[in-house]
């Protein structure tokens, strides 16, 4: 009995602000599954927790912040790398997770995104891609296949999606994934391998939203945790620009690239900041 | 390798008056994105800071400035960026996430004449009413206008002093004018300039509150990394900073931010006063204008006109309580600013009738002569 009245009523429960449940993701939505894997990894991967800070933007995803006993800082709307990219070079023994969605990470702070990757700022990106705009109520985003309905493109999607592996490949990222959340196991473990790498790390988490995406498009969320299962293709190391996320051909999953290089950190002090020896009155 | 504080006689520019200013107030961290007139304060603290063990880091925009900005003293640094119209703007939304954060930082903008890309090499003060305004929401922020350089230099370090105590974004609105004018600039020793750091968390870390707020309506910061498991948002808030979707959690939080500064401005309010004593015409100025309005003041009583010179140091809060006891006793205010009026109109609402409100304004892109203040001051 009182081994009953000690045990942890979650297995997260020390990373949880339970005092903050019941969260406000829809019932079949996806951001949970791929939050509980962020939280596992950061259990596994022995991060020291009062190190460890989580930084979101705006969004569904968004309110991973809100959820995790850590540190963490739910920021305006696409700015939660700049504000995450202070917080590393202010105290780069910080652990800088950014866990955010596909709206928030790839429209309005696309123009982030690219050069954090450029600069190979250390951090992990983890970006929850569900395809549309869910907080606001499905709108159509830079993530929405061709076609597909959306609030805002009740006819169909008439733009075509970033590939986001292959942006963050081109950008400059040293450590580039995408996984499902019916692949947790996969992408805990990416995620935890990112951790221990260097440099700026990204993970594409797709996750189904059936409240916005998923209604419009015929996809309720056991179908499409379905065709995660029967269209998904682990192919790791294969090119970014190789790889597709296409319902009707097939999801490429895996980790595409992981080379480390120097990060931004390392180059300023080697650069900018010589060794005193080294530098004269 | 040279210290923080650079102790000794310079002839300096306001921009780099700036960033010396900044640099002995205590900042390790840069953020910005280049922009004339301010461009200057980036080159110079991309020089100093990676010797004095601090970090610079020019970013894709003035967005992710301002973010980067808020999350360095998030993380425990002071911090600051500086801009010019154009960056001003797209600095008010994650000005916003500072002030709704309780983010201490400072933003330099050495203003130049707008709309739009406007005059980018030539000064104005149009950019007043955006200081106090700009990011959405009702808030209170504070903004200083230094005239010289000797003067950015200490008004620097007193807008991270502030902004540590009260813990909110400080604005240091100066003008390409003062920016690019060199004077000399005198920098005391280190052990002279007093620095103020924000009061942070003590306590158990499980029980802490981020969002109480201590004695003087300022809570205690607690930074990244410390243990404490803070938990910030941009949301409305409570004192846990856990977002809370009501009106009544949206008038607490006001009350506070709002208060904090309305409730300390004895302490926040800074002006100065020249020949105000027996003066029928209170001519009200700060940053370059203060500059003509001086002279404009000797010779106006050289001609036997008894003026008199209020100069804003600080702009924001705006020195209500000054105006309206002086608006018992002069005959007439004459605001001298450069732009078709916005402190004036704060200095018309003050004087609440008692003594009429002229404007000697010009649109930008030079600077108000003595003589056309003399001038208006003759007609009136």
């Amino acid at each position: 009995m009182e081994k009953l009245k000690t045990r942890p009523e979650h297995p997260l429960e020390d990373l949880l602000r339970t005092d903050r449940i019941p969260h406000i993701w829809c019932s079949g939505c996806g951001i949970g599954t791929a939050f509980s894997s962020c939280l596992m990894a950061v259990k596994s991967s022995g991060l020291d927790p009062v190190k460890t800070v989580v930084v979101s933007g705006i969004g569904c995803s968004g309110r991973a912040a809100g959820y995790i006993k850590l540190d963490s800082y739910h920021t305006t709307h696409g700015r939660a790398i700049p504000f995450a990219t202070g917080m590393k070079l202010a105290n780069p023994d910080l652990n800088v997770i950014v866990f955010s969605g596909d709206g928030d990470l790839f429209a309005i702070g696309g123009n982030h995104f690219i050069h954090a990757a450029r600069r190979n700022i250390d951090l992990t990106v983890i970006c929850v891609n569900n395809l549309n705009y869910g907080m606001t109520g499905g709108q159509a985003a830079a993530t929405t296949p061709r076609r597909a309905k959306t609030t805002t493109s009740p006819m169909g999607n008439p733009e075509t999606p970033f590939n986001l592996p292959l942006l963050a490949y081109a950008s400059g990222a040293s450590y580039v994934a995408r996984w499902t959340i019916l692949h947790t196991r996969d992408l805990t473990k990416s995620i935890e391998e990112a951790f221990s790498r260097s440099g700026f790390s990204f993970i594409e988490v797709l996750a189904p939203c059936p409240t916005g995406y998923g209604r419009r498009n015929k996809q309720n969320p056991l179908q499409t945790l379905k065709l995660y299962q029967e269209k998904s293709v682990t192919r790791h190391g294969a090119h970014p620009s190789e790889i597709i996320l296409d319902f009707d051909r097939g999801i490429t999953l895996g980790k595409f690239v992981d080379q480390e290089r120097p990060t931004f950190t390392e180059c300023y002090e080697d650069t900018c900041r010589p060794p005193l020896s080294l530098v004269k009155e | 390798m040279k210290p923080a504080v650079l102790t000794g006689e310079h002839f300096f520019t306001g921009d780099v008056a700036c960033a010396e200013g900044a640099l002995a107030a205590g900042c390790r961290f840069f953020a910005g994105y280049p922009i004339t007139p301010a461009t200057e304060i980036a080159e110079h603290m991309a020089s100093r800071l990676p010797g004095v063990g601090g970090t610079y880091i020019q970013m894709e925009d003035e967005i992710a400035s301002m973010a980067a900005i808020v999350g360095a003293s998030c993380a425990g640094a002071k911090s600051m960026t500086a801009t010019s119209g154009p960056g001003f703007s797209l600095m008010m939304e994650n000005l916003g996430l500072g002030i709704c954060t309780e983010t201490p930082c400072v933003v330099v903008n050495v203003q130049r004449a707008g709309p739009s890309t406007g005059l980018p090499t030539l000064g104005a003060q149009g950019d007043m009413m955006q200081a106090r305004w700009g990011s959405h929401g009702h808030y209170e922020i504070i903004a200083l206008a230094p005239a010289s350089p000797q003067e950015i230099f200490y008004q620097t370090i007193t807008a991270f002093n502030l902004s540590e105590r009260y813990r909110v974004p400080v604005l240091v609105m100066t003008d390409e004018v003062v920016g690019h004018l060199s004077e000399r600039v005198i920098i005391p020793e280190a052990g002279k300039i007093r620095t103020v750091s924000r009061v942070r968390a003590k306590g158990r870390k499980d029980r802490f509150k981020p969002f109480q707020p201590g004695p003087n309506g300022v809570p205690p910061m607690a930074v990244a990394g410390e243990g404490y498991g803070i938990h910030v948002t941009g949301l409305t808030h409570d004192e846990k900073g856990y977002p809370v979707m009501a009106p009544e959690a949206q008038a607490a939080m006001m009350e506070r931010l709002v208060g904090k500064i309305r409730n300390n401005l004895d302490d926040i309010i800074l002006t100065e006063a020249y020949r105000l004593e027996d003066a029928d015409v209170a001519i009200v100025s700060y940053g370059v204008s203060a500059r003509s309005s001086l002279a404009a003041v000797d010779e106006a009583r050289a001609a036997g006109i008894k003026a008199g010179l209020l100069r804003l140091i600080t702009v924001w809060p705006f020195p209500e309580a000054r105006i309206r006891e002086l608006a018992g006793r002069v005959k007439v205010f004459v605001t001298v600013e450069l732009n078709l009026g916005q402190i004036h109109l704060e200095v018309e609402r003050c004087a609440g009738g008692k003594a009429p409100a002229f404007l000697v304004g010009h649109a930008g892109g030079t600077v108000i002569p003595p003589e056309s203040i003399i001038e208006t001051l003759k007609d009136i």
